[in-house]
């Protein structure tokens, strides 16, 4: 069975993300201290609100230098939401300096009608992806966010997907096994189960290709 | 394009979906996790637990409900009822609400609401407000103005609707959700006029509640009263209408919704 430990930080629901994971068929563990993270295949590290307290949670339970050294070691990550962001180099929200993995900032939503951004919206797929198998262009996932992560020119080829509120912003990127979307896929209904189940998927084989076994997992879920 | 959220909301009592008409003559209308997963899979895009016991003792089987439900339903839900304390919120979320509702306890004691939003974020803090007409000053008899009720309708406060609800967002709401007590259960339609002032005078999303009867309500909602999303209960208990009738309508009157291509109908 495909291990993930989901980092445990103190934010929040954990609970949607690891039912979600093991709804598509992994095994979860809630990692909430510095342990060497080896056993795993794959890591998941969630969260919603600001960088800085996250940060400081991270470092006060010992959780920051394993997820850097798993970065480093180019091993599966899947960001979800602040996970996302924490990948950049530092966030406007509170002036955070964060992983620095991929270039560019966390910045305000920019002439946004509303904030928060709240609810489903499209994710426009910048170019195919594993990840998003059996998904259609333009599916609907669960937003809740007032910034998000925006990569320089330089890692303009991350962007696997854009979502517009206001203006277009980044709602996914990838860049090798290292990857991260703004919005919930464990709050988006089937194509969200399906996003995790082909993440899951991933760390099976790399040549994971979704389709039927996909779609047969969510069909389970939805059926149970 | 952000779409608009079609919301069935579950009142608990006493571990059972309930539901009355202004706020009383309670009727029992299900299980709350087998309803929640049967929205779920028929495409609701949010869901709104409000436990209106709300007695300490209940937390435990409310706590229960939350997390079976967390396991079954894989869209975003919002627990409401009796939450009193930093902590209380905390047990909530961590029972996989995404967000937690306060509305009594708001309103009398507001820096809840900013301790809440520091501790977890705005976007999981929601503060619903029970709203009534006033009746017409005589001396400007146009202008409406609605009061804020609190512990279930029940006891009316000093405070101005409108001018809590900008106060709320101030303090840290993420998300406003407003009952119309004078609609609640009457399926008279919602009452768009409140909506409006609410919607106008924040920057947050707007939920939508009290007094749906039909899917041209909803668009009503939307399009007079200015509201991001649509909440009922009854409409959608008693299957008079279905979410998908009412996503039908709102897309037919130009209103992005998200229409789940694999919805149960």
């Amino acid at each position: 069975m495909t291990r993930i430990a989901v980092v445990d930080y103190g934010a929040g629901n954990l609970v949607s993300i690891g039912q979600a994971l093991q709804a598509v068929g992994a095994d979860v563990e809630l990692v909430d201290r510095g342990e060497s993270l080896d056993r795993f295949d794959g890591l998941v590290v969630p969260g919603v609100g600001a960088a800085r307290p996250a940060m400081n949670r991270l470092r006060r339970r010992g959780l920051l230098e394993p997820v850097l050294g798993w970065l480093a070691a180019d091993r599966p990550y899947l960001g979800i939401c602040l996970g996302l962001q924490l990948l950049f180099e530092g966030s406007d929200e509170d002036g955070a300096t964060t992983f620095g993995v991929l270039p560019g900032r966390t910045i305000k939503l920019v002439d946004a009608p509303r904030l928060p951004h709240i609810g489903w919206n499209q994710v426009e797929l910048r170019r195919p992806h594993a990840l998003f198998d059996g998904i259609p262009d333009g599916s609907n996932f669960y937003f809740v966010h007032s910034y998000a992560g925006e990569p320089d020119a330089s890692a303009a080829d991350a962007i696997l997907a854009t979502t517009t509120h206001g203006t277009a912003f980044t709602s996914a990127v990838a860049r090798g096994p290292i990857a991260g979307v703004q919005f919930h896929p464990e709050r988006s209904g089937r194509d969200g189960l399906r996003f995790l189940s082909n993440f899951v998927g991933s760390l099976r084989s790399p040549a994971f290709a979704g389709g039927a076994s996909t779609s047969a997992v969510v069909a389970a879920v939805g059926a149970a | 394009m952000l779409c608009y959220r079609v919301i069935p909301c579950l009142d608990v009592a006493n571990g059972r979906v309930v539901k009355g008409t202004r706020f009383v003559d309670l009727v029992d209308e299900g299980d709350p996790p087998e309803l929640a997963e049967r929205y779920a899979h028929e495409g609701a895009d949010e869901l709104v637990f409000l436990d209106i016991t709300a007695a300490p003792e209940g937390r435990g089987t409310l706590l229960d409900i939350v997390e079976r439900t967390a396991r079954r339903a894989f869209i975003p839900l919002t627990v409401g009822g009796g939450v009193r304390r930093v902590e209380e919120m905390r047990d909530v979320l961590r029972a996989g609400a995404d967000k937690v509702s306060l509305n009594t306890a708001a309103v009398s004691d507001p820096s809840l609401v900013s301790r809440c939003a520091r501790r977890f974020g705005r976007q999981a803090v929601v503060v619903a407000i029970d709203a009534k007409r006033r009746p017409p000053d005589p001396a400007a008899p146009e202008a409406v103005t609605w009061q804020v009720f609190v512990k279930g309708g029940r006891e009316a406060t000093a405070l101005d609707a409108v001018e809590w609800a900008a106060r709320a967002a101030a303090l840290g709401a993420g998300e406003l959700l407003v009952t119309s007590i004078d609609r609640d259960g009457t399926r008279s339609g919602y009452d768009t006029d409140l909506l409006r002032a609410i919607s106008r005078s924040v920057e947050v999303p707007v939920v939508a509640s009290g007094g749906a009867a039909t899917p041209a309500d909803f668009v009503a909602a939307i399009r007079d009263g200015e509201a991001d999303a649509v909440l009922a209960a009854s409409m959608f208990h008693r299957r008079m209408f279905s979410i998908a009738d009412v996503k039908a309508a709102m897309a037919a009157a130009g209103l992005p919704v998200r229409i789940d291509r694999e919805a149960v109908a």
